[in-house]
């Protein structure tokens, strides 16, 4: 035995079934599992989405609730070449589903996106997918709020994340990131909600309609006229502060919502 | 007492994987920042740990000796992929954090040091306990290096305030420093030391010894 344990033959015949008992064990959990892990995703984006525009409280909300909560959102296709709201017959038409649309994958896809110049890309994102998803809040035909999803790189990694409107689309209603891999703490604090809560009331764009939202090095001085355009930094996270600075005016500005944002208010 | 609580509880205070063996620091280096996250690491590579050891022990005969390491990163590997899909499906949450770590968990020293130091020599149920208190050995680091930085990084344990910090309206001032992982390499040989105050016979002895000056005027 002890002999034949390292005779060629046997060294296949190990590897061979090691490497099927494996293959097997590791396939069977991951098929298994891939439900749960893709009902956890989805609602993990259907809370932040809820939690940005307000709606859900934590410890007061329960996950429960969040399907219901969530099927109040009209939820529509951007346009971000021409800033068209697509109406849901013509999102059929170009075979895109906007409630399983993957805005991250489309961006991957050369069919679906297209290249960034350096000068256009604030966001350090490289590739822009040609739709987006705008979650609306509606009463009537009045927009109460408008949820839509904005990412951009920071120090470490791309921050995906939400940001919602208020009705007259240009003051922020709230924000919330759900994925990131900044230093815990530092940047990491992105997701303080003490931090995310001093972002609204928050005026996006100046009067002459550019994007004057900016996340500055320190405390805000609330007597400064420019304090309603202006976001406390985060300590020890400048990188950061300046990343999500940089994906606001990305895609608050011309290349992002902008356009759409104006058709809306026209 | 018995071979196996030997087995269990030696690698806590007198053999740990950290604080003697000083394998793993990579991982608890970069988990520690918070006790939760670092609660379900050391739950998942005591388990990768413990579970690793078994099969690898159950094969060990069979093994041939020309593809040892291959074979037992399969073993480890495999076990990794299963905890991360776990951790995916039943703590979503925490998964997120630990992001790639998990993943490291293949990577980390201890894992694939008892598997053949301790795991190619013995029966199956005695690695199975050895990896289990090699585990428990790291866990027992890591948790003490969480609560010092999360308490003091953070002014909380678990995610529960205990100081007030300051951006909350409190009195606590955090210290960033303990945010970073540098930090925790003070931590980890702030522990290795009163280790080794404690049970002194954990220190080794030096490698080089520096000798007295040599007079030039000899020579010359």
């Amino acid at each position: 035995m002890a002999k034949n344990k390292d005779s060629i033959s046997n060294i296949v015949i190990v590897a061979l079934s090691l490497c099927l008992v494996a293959a097997i064990v590791v396939s069977t959990v991951a098929v298994s599992l891939k439900p749960t892990r893709q009902a956890n995703k989805d609602l993990d984006r259907a809370k932040n989405i809820l939690i940005a525009a307000g709606l859900f409280e934590k410890g007061k909300t329960a996950d429960g609730q969040i399907d219901e909560l969530f099927k109040q959102f009209e939820i529509r296709l951007v346009d971000l070449r021409n800033g068209k709201l697509l109406t849901a017959s013509e999102a059929q038409a170009l075979d895109i589903d906007p409630r399983t649309y993957e805005q991250r994958r489309a961006s991957k896809d050369p069919e679906g996106s297209r290249g960034l110049d350096n000068s256009e890309d604030l966001a350090s994102i490289s590739r822009q997918a040609n739709y987006s998803v705008a979650y609306l809040l509606k009463t009537g035909d009045q927009i109460d709020r408008m949820v839509l999803p904005i990412h951009g790189y920071g120090l470490w990694s791309t921050l995906y994340g939400f940001i919602a409107l208020d009705g007259d689309l240009k003051t922020v209603a709230g924000i919330t990131f759900y994925e990131h891999q900044e230093t815990a703490g530092l940047g990491g604090e992105v997701d303080n909600p003490a931090w995310k809560a001093s972002w609204e009331g928050k005026e996006i764009y100046a009067a002459d309609g550019h994007v004057a939202l900016t996340v500055i090095k320190g405390n805000v001085d609330l007597a400064n006229p420019a304090a309603s355009h202006q976001i406390d930094g985060l300590s020890g996270a400048s990188l950061t502060s300046r990343g999500v600075q940089n994906l606001i005016q990305f895609w608050m500005g011309e290349q992002g919502f902008g356009p759409a944002l104006e058709k809306l208010k026209g | 007492m018995s071979k196996a609580t030997d087995v269990l509880l030696d690698p806590i205070f007198n053999n740990n994987p950290i604080g003697l063996q000083i394998l793993g620091i990579c991982s608890a280096l970069a988990v520690t920042t918070k006790m939760s996250v670092a609660l379900v690491m050391c739950i998942a590579l005591t388990l990768v740990t413990g579970f690793s050891n078994l099969f690898i022990s159950m094969i060990r005969n069979q093994i041939p000796s020309s593809i040892r390491i291959i074979v037992q990163m399969t073993v480890i590997a495999s076990l990794v992929i299963v905890v991360d899909q776990i951790l995916g499906a039943v703590a979503y949450d925490i998964s997120k954090q630990l992001t790639v770590f998990v993943g490291l968990i293949i990577t980390n020293c201890i894992v694939m040091g008892r598997a053949e130091a301790f795991a190619m020599q013995n029966p199956p149920v005695l690695s199975f306990i050895d990896g289990i208190g090699n585990g428990l050995g790291y866990s027992a680091v890591l948790m003490a290096v969480a609560t010092i930085r999360e308490l003091i990084g953070s002014g909380s344990l678990f995610g529960f305030e205990i100081l007030p910090l300051v951006t909350n309206g409190g009195w606590y001032q955090p210290n960033g420093l303990m945010l970073l992982p540098p930090s925790a390499f003070f931590i980890i040989g702030l522990l290795i030391w009163g280790l080794r105050a404690w049970k002194s016979e954990q220190v080794e002895e030096p490698e080089y010894e520096i000798g007295g000056h040599t007079s030039l005027t000899r020579t010359a």
